[in-house]
């Protein structure tokens, strides 16, 4: 079994694969964080846009959320990436920039992004909804503008009842950055599996990239957790 | 309006949703937004290359049979695995529920492409060293890519849907357990009166939008070479060298599908008495 679990290989140093794995892993971080942080941006437009925008504004925010939700996250990576590198390059051949190389992570962020907007915009809808209806009113009474009402009561008002469905997407995102893989992204899965090919050792690098996905998946619920009892603070508890 | 908890709930578009209403496709907004939608349908018709398709057909066709078979079958076995999961996290003496829990934690908390690269990359190049199984009846499916990829997502399935199963066993109230006990039965047919049915019939509304889930989970079948409609289409790509229609396709074809999987069981939802 001594070849199947060869630690060594695992070292820090070059005849090691640790660093590349950490390299990796600190990779697909930062493509969850930005695709995250893109998403809850897309989420907050795309949920004031439904509760509040007209009528065609709400029909199309509800096709893209009816799109994201129906269709497998790899098939929507690849259409995003494909399709939003080709057009981008044909529109600055056309301005006559000449082509452009987009940057790996700046597209995988954008990928990342769009999809987890799809699912923040939802999340957020509930939440807004969640919150008593004279709490926004009064605002508007004050004759707060409505950019006001949003900034200061409706997002902080709404965050508490965000955050286990907000929670559920940070898991999601973590994990869906894995699919970038496919598309040939190096963060952790795709480093993972050149570094099991070259040595053959292809449990012992799966095993090990699993622990990595596992200490974010459960160090990242313990956070979340704390943040939403602070979040939580003034609110009647439910239960 | 209850707090968004899973994704489940997020995949079932709430039931006033305005494009569900076919009474309210006939607004004017809607009728120009229909209009641009045909127009743009038939220029893509019209400008694009699809002279792919009625050659790949066949094979698409298979593709689709094999995602469709690959689904249901995780989902139906998947389910078996979730209720023994999630009766063993909430009453399970504590070995077993720390087991029932760690493997769901681990499952939930890995990302789904990477076990399935640890079952066929690992596992299977594991079995090929060893002689007793190459020589067993095993191998002929073992050294196939399919069982791997049924496995994962099995494994995948039952892990989420026992994390349900736990939250319905848990949520059955105490009361119609203490009254059934009240009535003498014995705790075997505790379960099977009371809480196994009363679980069941509150986990079921989740159970569409876990398998819409599943459905959007097969794809990553493709990158273990198991043929399904995904790894067809990718094969029309590199083939063809075209970017924008046999993706389109297969957007369209996913959107059928989940639109028909909604549906469908829907109706059978609605069939349950409540």
């Amino acid at each position: 079994m001594t070849t199947i679990f060869d630690l060594s290989l695992l070292a820090f140093e070059p005849p090691g694969w640790g660093k590349v794995l950490l390299v990796g892993f600190l990779r697909s971080i930062e493509l969850a964080a930005g695709g995250y942080l893109l998403g809850i941006l897309i989420g907050i437009f795309g949920a004031t846009g439904k509760l509040y925008g007209n009528k065609v504004v709400r029909d199309l925010l509800e096709i893209y959320t009816m799109v994201i939700r129906a269709v497998p996250e790899l098939v929507l990576m690849l259409l995003f990436y494909y399709v939003g590198t080709d057009l981008l390059s044909r529109a600055s051949t056309a301005m006559g920039f000449g082509s452009v190389n987009i940057d790996g992570l700046t597209a995988g962020i954008l990928v990342i992004g769009l999809v987890q907007g799809g699912y923040a915009t939802e999340v957020i809808r509930g939440a807004i909804l969640a919150i008593p209806r004279g709490q926004i009113e009064a605002a508007h009474a004050f004759g707060m503008p409505p950019s006001k009402v949003l900034r200061r009561v409706t997002l902080p008002a709404m965050t508490p009842h965000a955050l286990p469905g907000m929670a559920n997407l940070w898991m999601i995102a973590t994990k869906d950055t894995a699919l970038l893989a496919v598309i040939g992204f190096s963060e952790l899965t795709l480093v993972t599996r050149q570094a099991a090919g070259a040595t053959q050792s292809y449990i012992m690098f799966f095993l090990a990239a699993g622990v990595l996905y596992l200490a974010l998946t459960l160090v990242s619920n313990l956070a979340l957790r704390r943040f939403e009892r602070y979040a939580r603070r003034g609110l009647v508890s439910a239960r | 309006m209850s707090e968004p908890h899973s994704l489940a709930s997020l995949v079932r578009p709430s039931r006033t949703s305005p494009i569900t209403k076919l009474s309210g496709l006939l607004e004017p907004h809607r009728l120009i937004l229909l209009a641009l939608f045909i127009a743009g349908l038939v220029a893509a018709i019209l400008l694009m290359d699809w002279s792919w398709l009625p050659r790949y057909l066949p094979k698409l066709w298979e593709g689709l049979q094999i995602t469709l078979i690959m689904l249901f079958s995780s989902v139906v076995v998947g389910f078996l695995f979730a209720l023994p999961l999630g009766l063993a996290q909430v009453s399970g003496v504590w070995p077993l529920r720390w087991l029932a829990t760690g493997f769901c934690t681990v499952i939930r908390g890995t990302p789904l492409l990477l076990q399935l690269w640890l079952f066929y990359f690992g596992l299977g190049a594991l079995f090929g060293q060893f002689p007793e199984i190459r020589d067993s009846w095993a191998w002929d499916y073992l050294r196939q890519a399919w069982p791997y990829g049924f496995i994962a997502l099995t494994v995948s399935f039952a892990a989420y849907q026992g994390e349900i199963m736990r939250g319905a066993f848990a949520g059955v109230p105490h009361g119609e357990l203490e009254a059934a006990e009240a009535f003498g039965m014995s705790r075997l047919k505790v379960f099977t009166r009371v809480w196994f049915p009363r679980a069941l019939h509150r986990a079921l509304p989740t159970l569409t939008g876990e398998i819409i889930l599943q459905l959007k989970s097969t794809p990553l079948v493709a990158t273990i070479t198991v043929m399904d409609l995904y790894a067809v289409i990718t094969q029309v790509r590199q083939t063809t060298y075209l970017t924008y229609e046999p993706l389109l396709f297969l957007v369209a074809v996913y959107l059928c599908l989940s639109g028909i999987l909604i549906v469908g069981l829907r109706w059978l939802e609605n069939r349950v008495p409540h």
